[in-house]
């Protein structure tokens, strides 16, 4: 017996679990925590790895977990999207945990209470890898549901009073959007009677227009908010700065992201004939406009970078409103792109806290002399975000606006105009903090911080240029390091693969390529989950009936009735699998429901 | 399809004031609210599965249509469970706040304060460079250059004191 590797997929969120449990029992020995946590996502991202190669140019895989076929069982679909989106993310989980882990060894948390980070940021991953892999809207839910509530506690961790404040602004904002994906959920059961995606995407269009345009809208409500869509970003700015660098590195990278891979889903799986392409468009174009023109009144690195997280999702937003399979290729690229990219700004910025004392610009300056490293290391991924080329920045905003110019209306000439417009803006605001922040003299800072000032005896600054240790209290026995090799590495390596993301562009956007062909025909997706017969109990006359009950219920809800006389056997098959001889996918009979 | 007019009113009733206590400023307020939209949004999903029916118990002389749709029944479950966490979690929040600073309001955003209460004036990029109108105006030129001596003078001053400071602390420091 041959083991198909897609079937391994639910190794990615198993795995962190797993990590998560035994680094929780592992509390109080700091160095096996993170011996376990660390290798957790290494094993997991060597999992993905092959599963993105498996998967590279295969059609999507089904997952049966549990060995209960779909539509009752709960499904995990893979897709280059899917295992694109795994890959990158775990990929920048790693790097963010083991700065983590050097500036905890750095500054001595081993005397600290109980460390609950590591436990916390796996949960955080495997929620992420479940919502990347969920073919169950349900399962998306709970996807997110597991990666938010690890978030709520990442972001208020240390308590103090800012982040207890931003952290309640957090916690309202993502209970709300849950329950307004949770609404969604029960009102799509009660039109449709499933929540399966490949089921909803043959189910959902045959229900009245009215009642699509109306689920549509509270999914995407739900997801614009977690993926900071123009009028739903404001929350963003607001809590992301006060949590520590490290955190805020991971959620900046990968929690909008998540919205931004359920809303691809949403348009081109559930909904694929109702297009509010011109609404998208509009909504990008304000994302990427009011976002940037926030970053520019921000005199704080993190909330500028925030900012500018917002204002970047409205390229990918743009992608999808676009829609066609060049769009899509452009989007997955530039998601891949982004999520690298902002997160090593942000691993960036939390070492200029570090070095410099201060993520505010008015207190820094100096910093080019004071920390070469430092700034070549802000410099890559900022003209890299900006979208210099042949940064992938670049690569990405082309590929977008070919697929835009392709489709030639005059809306999409317009948000073109603005992304270019937002693009070049992101470029003032990159280098308004390269010029105060690296190159300009301390003294030219309004405040600047004391370690900045420190002068050679000739009187000339940058005394401390070469200083990379400083004493706590005047103590030498505790002794700090202003840049432990253990962050500073972690950071490179995300800034060479952003580099990396130019250098294998090739093969980048032929797998991106796939994914937007698989994007844009669900009937791929449709098939991977129910076999060619493309409905549930193989029936066709199921299908039929269910049709039916969809159209003349679209206001009289089929719920309860949506298993018709037709599906009894079904029922009776899928209620005792084991009394039938219904061959079991191999490999997932073993793997557990998460 | 039918459904229980009661629980329909009630969820709307829990929808209504859930709404309204989010939208306040205090904390524990608010957390009410979550409390009553989450349940609210239980009974929506309850109401997904139709009328009650026979429990789901499979015996072969029952007609499908009899039984409840065990489905949502599962669903309200794991959200009954997410809820009581972020409850949980909220009100753990709300206490060390409470702790904290002793208030039960959401503080205002002080990053957010500056940034709007900022004017658009940036000394070094809009500061108004002196006209030259004419070529010996020596009176300007003198109030200028008194006037940029004076700035420097003053941050010359507040380094000092700033070294002052730091080498105080350093003392003192050691001194421990």
């Amino acid at each position: 017996m041959t083991i198909d590797i897609a079937q391994l997929a639910p190794l990615a969120i198993i795995v962190p679990f797993v990590g998560a449990a035994l680094s929780l029992v592992l509390f109080h020995r700091n160095r096996m925590q993170r011996v376990v946590a660390i290798g957790a996502l290494a094993l997991s991202l060597v999992v993905e790895v092959l599963v993105l190669a498996k998967t590279w140019d295969a059609p999507p895989t089904s997952v049966n977990l549990g060995g209960w076929e779909a539509p009752f069982g709960i499904v995990l679909m893979v897709d280059q999207l899917s295992a694109v989106m795994l890959v990158v993310s775990t990929i920048v989980s790693l790097a963010v945990l083991i700065y983590a882990t050097g500036q905890g060894v750095a500054d001595g948390d081993a005397e600290g209470p109980i460390s609950i980070f590591y436990p916390t940021f796996l949960i955080l991953v495997a929620g992420v890898s479940n919502a990347f892999l969920a073919g169950d809207l349900f399962n998306l839910y709970v996807g997110f549901e597991i990666f938010l509530v690890a978030s709520y506690v990442l972001m208020t961790m240390g308590g103090t009073t800012q982040r207890i404040r931003a952290g309640v602004t957090y916690v309202v904002v993502s209970i709300i959007s849950s329950v307004l994906f949770l609404i969604a959920i029960g009102m799509i059961y009660a039109a449709t009677g499933t929540v399966n995606m490949a089921d909803l995407s043959i189910k959902l269009a045959e229900l009245p227009a009215g009642t699509q345009m109306q689920l549509h809208l509270m999914l995407l409500v739900a997801f614009g908010i977690k993926a900071a869509v123009f009028p739903l970003s404001f929350w963003l700015p607001d809590s992301y700065p006060t949590a520590s660098a490290p955190v805020t590195a991971v959620f900046a990278g990968l929690l909008t992201k998540v919205g931004v891979y359920a809303i691809i889903r949403t348009e081109t799986l559930l909904f694929t004939a109702d297009r509010i392409n011109t609404l998208l468009m509009w909504v990008s174009l304000l994302t990427m406009v009011v976002g940037i023109l926030g970053a520019l009144a921000q005199i704080d690195i993190k909330r500028m970078l925030s900012f500018t997280l917002v204002s970047h999702i409205g390229y990918m937003i743009f992608g999808i409103a676009v829609g066609t399979t060049a769009a899509y290729s452009a989007v997955v690229y530039y998601v891949a792109h982004h999520i690298i990219i902002q997160t090593s700004l942000f691993l960036v910025a939390g070492l200029i806290e570090r070095r410099g004392g201060s993520t505010n610009t008015d207190r820094l300056g100096g910093m080019a002399r004071l920390a070469p490293v430092l700034a070549l290391l802000y410099m890559i991924p900022a003209l890299n975000l900006g979208g210099i080329p042949p940064f992938s920045g670049f690569l990405g905003k082309i590929g977008l606006f070919q697929a835009g110019v392709d489709v030639a209306t005059w809306q999409t000439y317009v948000v073109i105009a603005g992304a270019v417009l937002a693009s070049l803006l992101t470029l003032i605001a990159m280098m308004r903090v390269w010029n105060r922040v690296f190159l300009r003299t301390p003294d030219d800072a309004d405040f600047p911080d004391p370690v900045l000032l420190a002068t050679t005896r000739e009187g000339h600054w940058g005394a401390g240029a070469h200083q990379t240790v400083t004493s706590r209290n005047g103590d030498p026995a505790q002794s700090v390091s202003l840049l432990p090799r253990l962050m500073v590495w972690p950071t490179t390596g995300l800034v060479v693969v952003g580099v990396a993301l130019t250098v294998f562009a090739g093969p980048l956007f032929a797998v991106a390529d796939n994914a937007a062909e698989n994007l844009t025909n669900p009937e791929a997706y449709v098939q991977a989950v129910f076999g060619a017969e493309g409905q549930p109990g193989g029936a066709v006359e199921n299908g039929a009936d269910d049709g039916d009950a969809g159209s003349t219920g679209g206001t009289g809800l089929p719920g309860g009735t949506q298993y018709g006389n037709g599906e009894q056997e079904g029922l009776q098959v899928d209620i005792y699998p084991g009394n039938t001889a219904s061959p079991e996918p191999s490999g997932a009979a073993t793997e557990e429901a998460p | 399809m039918s459904v229980n007019l009661t629980l329909l009113v009630v969820m709307g009733v829990l929808y209504t004031v859930g709404v309204y206590l989010v939208l306040e400023r205090s904390l524990t307020r608010v957390l009410l609210g979550v409390m009553l939209l989450t349940n609210a949004t239980n009974l929506l999903i309850v109401h997904a599965a139709g009328m009650p029916g026979l429990a789901p118990l499979y015996s072969s002389d029952v007609d499908p249509q009899d039984y409840t749709d065990p489905l949502p029944q599962a669903l309200v479950l794991t959200a009954i469970v997410i809820g009581l966490a972020v409850t949980a979690f909220l009100l753990g929040l709300i206490y060390r706040s409470w702790v904290l600073s002793r208030r039960d309001v959401i503080a205002d955003d002080d990053e957010d304060r500056r940034v709007a209460t900022q004017s658009s004036f940036i000394d070094e990029e809009d500061a108004e460079l002196p006209e030259d109108t004419s070529e010996f105006d020596d009176e300007q030129l003198e109030a200028n250059e008194r006037e940029s001596e004076l700035r420097h003078q003053r941050e010359v001053e507040w380094a000092q004191s700033q070294k002052h400071d730091r080498e105080n602390n350093d003392r003192d420091g050691g001194q421990r």
